[in-house]
Parts: structure tokens; C-alpha cells; sequence
């Protein structure tokens, strides 16, 4: 049968290129020297405020941490979920177990490419999807402010993920598709500054999007239902809607917003709760012009119903 | 002010009426523990002005609905009292004891801030800080939003 044969041999052929074309789109891309030039002498007084703006602490402090203890970046959190446990890794300045080593290049690459210094592709539970879209300069800021905190022995334990997730090569087709540095929002010109300098803040370093905002099969969140809320990652709750939709927020004022961010009180003296509480404390520390643009912000990005399905009402 | 401190003696007398339900029971009490809160934060924040009596009062009925947190915790929170309308995380009954702990400290904050009565808006602040602190730390393990 020389048709089979010639079918065979062109499916053979055909697999081949797409493996080696898997194999090339699939590799890491680290920053070019144009980005690199943009990182600057970093800063470490304005690197904390992105350190807060960002939340690192919330998970590579070790869990429980209080006070002056989530400064010691030594990771080992447990994030359980659906693709595995994720442990975010010591990132504190010792040499050995943290990234005390790193160059702010390599810290760059990771944060901005999600590329460890070794060339890997990193986990997008460090949500550098987020950070990609952050400038240069602000991650050299925040590359100095890390390099003032103690470093702290210790590696934290590996992730624990099944096939295929434990394929770290398999990222880079999925970063094709996720990973960009542009703004999610697209505002008309003359948009106020508040608003656009709150764009930068949640959809940047405060990476907002990556719980509340739902995601597809494949695991990138979905741009047309942007902060509408979604099943929580972890466990059986859910995180809330934050856009002015059905559901979400419209009643809050921007100063309910601002207000909630520095003192972790709802409007009608709710509280917050669950994963948010450490991010508001990280909140708090921001300055109010910082509050009161994230507020801006979320009043402004179109309003979408809840992104979560209903609660089930339980059968009486 | 006097108006305050009415709302707040009438959220207590209906606090203390008795329900069958756990559930609404609890949230009850949490829903006074708000309203108080609330008036509280006026002071802080300056849209109240400053009045030692009427904080005083609202403080007394902070660790009033505390302490009957306290004493009712074991039959606010039966086994099985995680399903249905409420947003108490299956951990309150996983860690009993932990919770417990939670719920004893924010007890404990309130009456430290009852018995050293803040003299103006700022003592008031640094106590009203720790004590929303604590709504924060029991939230966070022990409540889970549900949609």
C-alpha cells in the first residue's frame, strides 16, 4: 500500500515539525537590552511601596508570620490548587536557598518573563502575568528595596503538581497566549490620572485580576469577564465581583473603596476576610493617592455581572 | 449622641432576645458588632465628634455582644451549623480550638479598651485598630465568602 506508506511517512514528517516547532515556540524569552537599559540604579525607599502594592510578603513570608517576621522571605505557603500545590519559593536575600545571587537582571527576567536565572519557565502562580505589565524601573526599585531585607537559610519544599503540569516547558506555549505587557483596560485619551495611574496599580503589581477574575480551561483569566469575580483557587468559596456590575460594586463610592483599602471595613461595617485580609494590610501601608487610584480605577473598568456561578441554595 | 446611644441600647436589647436558630443568632450578633463598630469609627475618622460618655457606651456594648459570643460560643456554632445561609467556614468546626483562641483575644481586646477608656479620638484610634485587627484575623481563616 504505498498510499498508507506516503500517509504515515507524511504524518511522521508533519509530527516532527510541529515537535520541533513545539520545541522552539516553547522556549523561554528572556527581556531584550532595550527593556534591560530602562531598569536603572533602582531605588530602595520607592521599591517598598511596590513591595506593598505587590504582595509578595502575603506569600513568601512564612505562613502565619506577624509583624516584622513577614520580612523574612523564606516561603514555604501551601497553595492547593486545581492543577496541584503551588509552594512559593524562599526568596530572601541568602545566597544558597533565596535569590540573594540574583542579578537585577535575572530578578527582571522572573518578574517581567517569568524566566528563572537558569532559564526555566516559572509556575504563573507567581503571577508575573500580572507583572509583566510593570515598568522597568519599578522592578529595579523593588530589586533594591529586597536587597535591604535579611536573608533567611532554608529551601522551601517543591511544588507538587501531576502530569502535564509538571512540565515546565509546556509554559511556553501557554505564556504565547497569556503573556503581554499591555494594559488590559483600554481608556479613551484624556482619561483622568487617577484612573490610569490605578490601571497600573491593579492590573500591574497588585496582580487583582489573578483572583478575581475568572479563568478558562486552560488556566488564563478571561479578559471579557475582567475583575467580575470567580470561584476562589483555593477551597469551596468564592472571591468577590469587583466591577460596577450585578453583584459587584456599584453602591461603593470611591471613598468606600479607598476607605475599605486602609481599614479593612466594607461600607456597612463588614469586614474583610480570607486571602484579602492580608492583602489590605499590604493596602494600608500604600499611600492615599495610591488608595484613592486603585479606587478610581475599579469605578471606571466596565461592569460585568458576577463571574462565579450562583450560590446553590441548600434543599430543605 | 443620644440617639446613639438609644440605637445602641435598643441593637443590645434585641441581641439578647432568644432565637432558635443558630445561624441567625450568630449573625445577629455579628451584625451588631458592625453597627457599633460603625458608630465607633465616626470618632475615629472625625466625623463624630469626640464624646468620652457615648464612647464609653458603645465600647460597654462591644464587650457586651462579645461576651455573649463567648459564653454561647458552643451553641452558636453546633457541629453541622456550617451549611445552609452562613458564611462560617468548615475550619471554625476543623480547629474549634483555634477559633476559640480567636474569638477569646478579640473578647480580651475589647474589654482592655473598656477598662483603659481612650480620653480622646486618637487613644481611641490605636485601641479601635487593634480591635478591628482582630475582625480581620478571624475573618480570614474562619469565614469563607460564598457567592
Amino acid at each position: 500500500m504505498p498510499l498508507l506508506k506516503k500517509l504515515v511517512g507524511a504524518a511522521l514528517v508533519l509530527g516532527g515539525v510541529a515537535a520541533i516547532a513545539g520545541w522552539f515556540l516553547s522556549a523561554p524569552v528572556r527581556l531584550g537590552a532595550a527593556t534591560l537599559a530602562q531598569l536603572g540604579p533602582g531605588d530602595a525607599d520607592r521599591g517598598k511601596r511596590i513591595f506593598y502594592a505587590g504582595g509578595c510578603t502575603s506569600c513568601h513570608a512564612k505562613p502565619g508570620s506577624q509583624g516584622d517576621a513577614r520580612l523574612q522571605l523564606v516561603g514555604g505557603l501551601e497553595l492547593k490548587t486545581p492543577f496541584g500545590t503551588f509552594v512559593p519559593p524562599n526568596i530572601s536575600q541568602d545566597t544558597k536557598d533565596g535569590i540573594g545571587a540574583w542579578s537585577v537582571e535575572d530578578f527582571a527576567n522572573a518578574m517581567l518573563k517569568g524566566v528563572s536565572p537558569s532559564g526555566e519557565h516559572l509556575y504563573p502562580a507567581f503571577p508575573y502575568i500580572s507583572y509583566a505589565r510593570m515598568k522597568p524601573a519599578d522592578i529595579a526599585d523593588l530589586y533594591a528595596f529586597l536587597k535591604t531585607l535579611p536573608a533567611v537559610a532554608g529551601k522551601a519544599p517543591a511544588n507538587s503538581l501531576g502530569f502535564p503540569f509538571n512540565v515546565r516547558r509546556g509554559l511556553g506555549l501557554w505564556k504565547l497566549l497569556y503573556l503581554s505587557d499591555k494594559p488590559v483596560v483600554s481608556f479613551p485619551e484624556g482619561t483622568p490620572q487617577p484612573v490610569q495611574a490605578g490601571r497600573y496599580l491593579v492590573e500591574g503589581p497588585g496582580h487583582c485580576g489573578e483572583c478575581h477574575t475568572p479563568r478558562d480551561l486552560t488556566g488564563g483569566t478571561r479578559k471579557s469577564q475582567w475583575l467580575a469575580g470567580a470561584a476562589a483557587a483555593e477551597g469551596s468559596g468564592i472571591v468577590p465581583n469587583i466591577t460596577s456590575g450585578e453583584g459587584g460594586i456599584a453602591d461603593w463610592s470611591e471613598a468606600d473603596i479607598a476607605n475599605y483599602l486602609e481599614t479593612g471595613f466594607t461600607p456597612d461595617f463588614d469586614t474583610v476576610g480570607g486571602a484579602m485580609v492580608d492583602v489590605q494590610r499590604n493596602m494600608a501601608v500604600l499611600t492615599r493617592e495610591d488608595r484613592a487610584a486603585i479606587a478610581a480605577y475599579l469605578k471606571a473598568v466596565p461592569p460585568h455581572p458576577n463571574g462565579y456561578p450562583a450560590r446553590k441554595k441548600p434543599a430543605s | 449622641m443620644r440617639k446613639l446611644i438609644l440605637a445602641i441600647s435598643m441593637l443590645a436589647f434585641a441581641g439578647s432576645a432568644a432565637f432558635a436558630d443558630p445561624v441567625a443568632d450568630r449573625q445577629a450578633l455579628m451584625k451588631e458588632r458592625g453597627k457599633i463598630a460603625a458608630g465607633l469609627s465616626k470618632v475615629v475618622k472625625g466625623e463624630t465628634p469626640y464624646d468620652a460618655a457615648s464612647v464609653l457606651t458603645a465600647l460597654q456594648a462591644l464587650q457586651a455582644n462579645a461576651e455573649k459570643f463567648h459564653a454561647g460560643v458552643d451553641a452558636l456554632f453546633p457541629a453541622g451549623s456550617d451549611i445552609g445561609d452562613t458564611t462560617a467556614s468548615p475550619k471554625i468546626w476543623q480547629d474549634m480550638a483555634g477559633f476559640k483562641t480567636a474569638e477569646g483575644k478579640y473578647l480580651a481586646d475589647v474589654k482592655a479598651a473598656v477598662a483603659a477608656a481612650p480620653a480622646d479620638a486618637d487613644a481611641l484610634k490605636a485601641q479601635f485598630n487593634t480591635i478591628g485587627g482582630g475582625c480581620g484575623n478571624c475573618h480570614q481563616s474562619y469565614r469563607v465568602k460564598k457567592g
